[in-house]
């Protein structure tokens, strides 16, 4: 037993200092604001504090913190994606995690498992050597791989699905990992709130002052604060800063739902996905199975649940794992995801000085919160578009030069 | 020793039924009714299973499907909760999640080192060093989890079916049954749902010693069995509230969704348990629990009980044990102005104003020790009193079964007199009644059973609550140094964690039950919520309305994924040809949902080429029937099809084919396909198989916008289609044709071919000479026999779809979606040809005037390897020029009529001419050269 669980027993009280503590009152004014306390938001502000020195910094959340899509995703975390920014981009995510649990003094349960994502047909093969030529390019280690090698990951696993849908291979993704997802918000809030950031819960933002196009403040329901830097991390939301500001973008807001199953011993030690089935499932370390599917196909502004989600991802989880049938879903749930037209995020400046957007992180974000969060602190504080990001800008919209990450899913054969 | 009772009036069991079963290796008897926990405790068991965290052993709670420290595994199945699953000769089970037995667990050391493992422990070490993390993850995933999985266990095939209603009542207790009855006398069709094996709710087992209760429910029984409109579900769980009164019914056999004009929630209130040290020792029970066990199962839930009394019901649980014999050692009542002299008549000790401090005892409850406390959950240590007893019946409260309220939107409220969240505006359609809306009372229950039938009959706006009473202690909370008072059972969380959790700063109820994961478990917080709420409350001093609750999520209790899936259901799509094809030993690959032949034969590479070369030298039969097929008819249909694709349409000679392209409002392509032109107002159009259903949603929504004078008939299914093409095939076709000249036929029309009416369309996509020829779905079969058995003797074969893709690719054509991808545009792939420029507008045109501005960076080739390696790089290798990625190969293959090695690449702009050579990074990781030349490939060699 690693010994710093003796001082829980040792102590007579409780040993830990509070997580982080809200002040009682919004200072009038600060140097940067960041509305969204979710990972992004609270990632970026530590970065602000730590790389930067900017710690007169407020966080303000209209919930509570981590509680949006943070709070609600499947902590998928990879690099294997389709165009050589995108895995740059989320590659020096994956590095930062990986030491992210000792540099925040928190265990965020980053366990890597190995991703493997199915091929059910010929074209979906055909992306996945596309996606493993990108990688190995990029020096990110991902391999296509035949069904033996699935099956031998993944004892378990019917590779005839039932007979409908045989696994013709897999893009095995050595680093995919899973993580702790609140943990990850609270990790990075503790830590900005040591090194002086500001968190306000319940504190929803209801308005932003401009003036001459340039950003002067925010309103929020306790009151006014002034400000010159502000950065909008809100997913979901986005679209709502987005009129408050008076810009637009191709954001659009669908549902996307996940699931859980009551707790079981360990059995399932990859993360395993099915584009031509919809469904993707990993195993919590508390046991559960969290389960995931595609986009609801209609935009709604809502994070209701619906049945027909649950029911098309139980059937065809049982096409891989038909021994599942008797294993009960506890519970259902969705989130807000803020969808662009190439699947890449929007980073960077806005047609607003002084605001800053970190948006369109749909159903993809979480792993890129530890890299977001660093590359817009760099951002922010020198006004100034982080190399990395160059490819998320806003105007690639206008301009036609999307950042394709969709070119591996938008065409199924 | 047995503890079961003599025969119970209304009992669940089957006492002319005993049966056997095996629980951790020993056997016991059961009677046909009984479920797990029951039969066990019947025999005196009371270890029935072990906690999730501390391995502490643990018994029957609530006997109401929350029991979930009793899970069980048979083998094949895992998680079943003992207090519901009904006993079956045979079954051999043991409980999940120890090492060794129940009876000893050796996890057990866990509750020894519980000091060292506080709420939230994990996030706090294992992390470092960083290198040991995964052994310590190891160690926990093992630690944690509950049952095993069993990698045999057979997929379920139960069955879906909908059902429509004009009451939906949730909930068979008093309020629902009399609110079923209300309804079904005022002309609805009701559908009345209870997971329970019986109806009746707390009339089955809240008898306060007296008959009344019984009487009252066997008076509802005939009454229900009696109207023709009620449909009782019994053992069946309604799993949530969805959008527009959707209810999903589990059932026994299989899921049944219910789409009700009405929804009445009956779903009646969770006991709560009180907290305090050992609160958890197995024979500490819920007072409903003790009832369960005694008047469905007849068994005795102890000898001596010490009741805990929070409320006024507490006397009828009193009164039902004393009535099975069981002896009240003494009754605690929290309250200290709670009168009790009916139990002080009847001789039971009395300890009015006092708290259970804390039970003791070694595997089961032996004692507990009462003393004087403050109502505020501190006791009076100096004086404390031990009870000798072997149960703790705790009745001190309880928490409205409103998961359904709050998904369907409900606003509630919390009530401080009732000590309870009660519906405060209910959505559109939905009523409450019974216990979860307030009323305990029986007869409460029935007159707001009734109301809310008449409310949702809209025969009356009925007066609301009817009973006055609250039944919940505001405090059954009592500290204890050293803590193991527990909240939340399923995750073996203490009241001190809460404390420690909320100085963390996890301070609003959200943050708290992430933190903590109190209502995580399986019972989704059924029994723990409520005291949650509580204590969060009174530490930051906030009314527990403020505190408020966490967002009530389906399912009301978990339920299978078998269930859930249901009949797989995957339909396949066959051609009408596919008789002919399996006859002829086609070897499938299914595409886009059809099963379609990739070739003939087995033997793969043998076959391709004879197929190929059968096109090149003499004649080809391709089935093409999964074709997208649309007729474009009206006097705007020319019109219609200038807007939708990029190419000219009105002009379009009758008589002739022409190239269509489709692309999105961005630019980029998504299909291709062919118009023909077959009258003045009259186009057929084809769609890649792949994308038929997509261009048909796309052609009704944009004709939806425009709306003009034009129909879209989609005859992907009615119609076939196949494809003769090589040089033989004008021969073989002439030979077919009765009435027409071959010379004539070079566009598109309407003909008679082997007597059928066909459509005839020159494409020359996989040979020059090429006629796709399009029939109705029931004459093709006539119509390709016809065309087999004509050209066979020349040399025609059958070719599949592998060989077609050669064949194009000799001819140089790319296919969208295979040789493009999800951006790229028509300037690409060199098909600026396509694009009109001089129409007022289509979809994708304002982007392809953008695009055209800039310059291209890449663009598609044809290419061929001077020097192939053995193994062809594969499709998707990339193209590198100076190391740096430029685009990829879409297709490769060897052409068998060339003999050489051909492909499409996506190369630097600059690269895109004719002689230029670049680098393929193959898969295997050395670079190869390619050369670029001219399409088509086969053109090229002539
Ligand atoms: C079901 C589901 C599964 C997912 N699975 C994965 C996965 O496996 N891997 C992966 O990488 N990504 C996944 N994602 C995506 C990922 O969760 C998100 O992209 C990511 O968490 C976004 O983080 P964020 O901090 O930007 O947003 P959020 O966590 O949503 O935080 C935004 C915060 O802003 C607050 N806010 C909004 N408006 C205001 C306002 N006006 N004032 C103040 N505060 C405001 C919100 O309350 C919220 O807390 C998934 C998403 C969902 C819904």
């Amino acid at each position: 037993m690693p010994l710093n669980l003796l001082k829980f027993a040792l102590s007579k009280r409780h040993p830990e200092p509070p997580f982080f503590r809200q002040p009682d009152y919004l200072n009038p004014s600060y140097e940067v604001v960041i509305i969204g306390g979710g990972g992004h938001g609270l990632a970026t502000a530590y970065y602000l504090a730590k790389d930067h020195g900017i710690t007169n910094v407020a966080v303000l959340e209209r919930g509570y913190l981590g509680g949006g899509n943070t709070g609600r995703n499947t902590t998928i975390i990879r690099s294997n994606y389709l165009t050589p920014e995108g895995v740059a981009f989320y590659d020096a995510g994956v590095k930062l995690w990986e030491n992210l649990s000792q540099e925040l003094d928190l265990n965020l349960f980053y366990s890597t498992r190995g991703h493997f994502t199915l091929a059910h047909t010929e074209s979906a093969m055909r992306t996945m050597r596309w996606r493993a030529e990108i990688n190995k390019k990029m020096g990110v280690e991902s391999e296509v791989v035949g069904p033996e090698t699935v099956k031998a990951a993944i004892p378990q696993i019917d590779l005839s699905c039932g007979g409908r849908a045989p696994i013709l291979g897999a893009l095995y993704h050595k680093p995919g990992s899973i993580a702790r997802h609140d943990a990850v918000a609270w990790g990075y809030g503790r830590a900005a709130n040591r090194m002086g950031v500001h968190i306000f819960q319940s504190t929803e933002v209801t308005g932003l002052e401009i003036r001459q196009g340039r950003i002067h403040g925010v309103h929020t329901r306790r009151g006014m604060i002034r400000t010159s830097k502000v950065l909008s991390a809100v997913a979901g939301f986005t679209p709502r800063i987005t009129q408050m500001a008076g810009f637009r973008t191709p954001i659009v807001v669908h549902p996307l739902q996940a699931c859980v199953t009551e707790p079981l011993k360990p059995w399932l030690n990859t993360i395993v996905v099915s584009g031509s089935l919809h469904v993707y499932v990993s195993q919590s370390s508390r046991g559960e199975l969290v389960m995931g599917a595609s986009l609801d196909p209609y935009e709604v502004h809502s994070t209701r649940s619906t049945f027909d989600f649950v029911e098309g991802l139980a059937s065809h989880i049982l096409d891989l794992f038909p021994f599942l049938a008797g294993i009960k879903v506890v519970r259902q749930w969705a989130g807000m995801a803020d969808m662009t037209p190439d699947f890449a995020p929007i980073m960077g400046l806005t047609p607003v000085k002084g605001l800053y957007l970190d948006a369109g992180w749909g159903t993809w974000g979480f792993k890129a919160t530890p890299i977001a969060g660093k590359t817009m602190a760099a951002t922010i504080a020198n006004d100034k578009p982080h190399a990395l990001i160059h490819a998320f800008r806003l105007e690639r919209f206008r301009d036609f030069e999307l950042t394709g990450e969709k070119g591996a899913a938008a065409v199924g054969h | 020793m047995t503890q079961r009772l003599p025969p119970q009036p209304g009992e669940w069991i089957d006492r002319s039924r005993t049966i056997e079963f095996v629980f951790e290796g020993k056997t016991y008897p059961a009677f046909v009714g009984d479920t797990v926990s029951s039969a066990l405790w019947a025999m005196g068991e009371r270890v029935l299973g072990r906690s999730f965290k501390y391995h502490r052993p643990r018994g029957i709670l609530s006997h109401a499907n929350q029991d979930v420290n009793v899970m069980l595994e048979d083998g094949t199945r895992t998680n079943l909760r003992g207090d519901v699953l009904p006993v079956e000769a045979g079954m051999v089970l043991k409980a999940v999640n120890r090492l060794g037995s129940v009876e000893r667990d050796f996890y057990a050391v866990l509750d020894w080192l519980s000091p060292f493992l506080p709420v939230g422990f994990y996030y706090k070490t294992f992390h470092r060093p960083k290198a040991l993390f995964p052994f310590w993850e190891g160690v926990i995933r093992r630690m944690a989890g509950l049952g095993a999985l069993s990698p045999h266990a057979p997929r379920s095939e139960t069955t879906k079916r909908h059902a429509y209603c004009d009451v939906l009542v949730v909930g068979a207790g008093p309020a629902g049954l009399s609110a079923a009855l209300t309804a079904s006398q005022g002309g609805a069709r009701v559908i009345l749902v209870d997971e329970n094996p019986r109806i009746g709710g707390t009339l089955s087992y809240d008898h306060g010693g007296e008959k009344h209760a019984l009487d009252t429910l066997r008076a509802l029984q005939a009454r229900i069995a009696n109207e023709a409109n009620i449909r009782v579900c019994v053992n069946t769980t309604a799993l949530g509230y969805y959008a527009d009164h959707l209810v999903p019914l589990a059932c026994p056999n299989g899921l049944e969704k219910v789409r009700a004009s009405k929804v009445i929630i009956a779903s009646g209130a969770f006991e709560q348990p009180a907290v305090f040290r050992n609160n958890d020792l197995p024979g500490v029970m819920l007072g409903s629990a003790a009832q369960r066990l005694i008047h469905r199962y007849a068994v005795k839930p102890c000898e001596r009980a010490v009741v805990l009394a929070g409320h006024d019901l507490a006397r009828r649980v009193t009164l039902d044990l004393i009535a099975a014999g069981v002896e009240i050692a003494a009754y605690v009542e929290l309250r200290e102005t709670a009168d009790c002299r009916w139990a002080e008549q009847r001789g039971i000790p009395v300890y009015r104003g006092y708290c259970v401090y804390e039970a003791y005892g070694k595997k089961s409850v032996e004692g507990v020790e009462v003393c004087l406390w403050d109502g505020q959950g501190r006791a009076d240590v100096t004086r404390k009193h031990r009870i000798a007893c072997d149960g703790v019946v705790m009745s001190v409260g309880w928490a409205p079964a409103a998961a359904l309220l709050y998904q369907s939107g409900c606003q509630m409220r919390f009530d401080e007199t009732r000590q309870q969240f009660l519906p405060a505006r209910l959505a559109e359609g939905i009523y409450a009644a019974g216990r979860v809306n307030g009323n305990f009372g029986l007869e409460a229950a029935l007159a707001d059973g009734e109301r809310a039938a008449r409310n949702a009959l809209g025969l009356a706006i009925g007066s609301d609550r009817v009973d006055d009473a609250g039944y919940s202690h505001p405090w059954p909370i009592i500290d204890h140094p050293r803590g193991k008072n527990f909240i939340d059972f399923d995750e073996d969380l203490q009241l001190e964690d809460f404390a420690n959790a909320i100085q963390e700063s996890f301070d609003n109820i959200e943050l708290l039950k992430r933190f903590t994961t109190v209502g995580m478990g399986p019972s989704q917080g059924k029994h723990s919520n409520m005291n949650a709420i509580r204590v969060l409350s009174r530490i930051r001093n906030q009314p527990i309305a403020e505190v408020g609750t966490t967002t009530s999520r389906p399912f009301f209790h978990p339920v299978p994924l078998g269930l859930l899936a249901g009949r797989s259901f995957d339909p396949e799509r066959l051609t009408p040809l596919h008789a002919w094809h399996l006859a002829h030993e086609a070897t499938w690959v299914s595409l886009g949902g059809w099963q379609r032949p990739a070739f003939y034969g087995s033997d793969r590479a043998s076959a391709i080429v004879d197929e190929v070369m059968a096109v090149r030298t003499a004649a080809g039969l391709i089935d093409l029937s999964t074709l997208g097929k649309f007729e474009i008819r009206g006097p705007q249909a020319g019109l219609f099809l200038e807007r939708f694709y990029t190419g000219h349409y009105q002009n379009q000679a009758i008589g002739s084919t022409r190239y269509a392209m489709l692309l999105d409002e961005t630019g980029v392509m998504v299909d291709d396909g062919i118009v023909a032109r077959l009258a003045e107002d009259f186009y057929y159009v084809t769609a890649s198989t792949s994308n038929a259903a997509a261009v048909y949603r796309e052609m009704t929504r944009c004709q939806q916008i425009w709306g003009l004078d034009a129909t879209i008939i989609n005859l992907t299914g009615s119609y076939g289609a196949l494809n003769l093409a090589g040089p033989l095939a004008p021969q073989i076709l002439a030979a077919l044709l009765s009435k027409h000249r071959l010379e004539r036929l070079n566009g598109a029309e309407q003909l008679e071919i082997a007597g059928v009416v066909c459509r005839l369309l020159h494409v020359r996509f996989v040979s020059e000479i090429a006629y796709e020829i399009h029939a109705p779905a029931r004459a093709m079969l006539a119509l390709w026999e016809a065309i087999h058995s004509e050209g066979a003797p020349h040399g025609l074969k059958p070719f599949g779809i592998e060989a077609q893709r050669v064949l194009r690719l000799e001819m140089g054509h790319f296919i969208i979606g295979h040789d493009t991808d999800g951006l790229t545009h028509p300037f690409e792939v060199g098909l600026d040809w396509a694009l009109a420029h001089d129409k007022p507008d289509y979809l994708g045109y304002r982007s392809l005037r953008i695009l055209k501005r800039k310059p291209l960076k890449k663009r598609l080739v044809g290419f061929t390897l001077t020097q192939p390696p053995d193994v062809l790089p594969d499709e998707c290798c990339l193209v590198l020029r100076d190391g740096a990625i430029v685009g990829r190969v879409t297709s490769i293959a060897h052409s068998p009529t060339l003999n050489r090695t051909i492909g499409l690449a996506y190369v630097a702009a600059e690269d895109a001419v004719p002689g230029a050579t670049f680098v393929i990074r193959h898969q295997h990781g050395m670079d190869i050269l390619a050369t670029v030349v001219p399409r088509p490939f086969v053109g090229e060699a002539r």
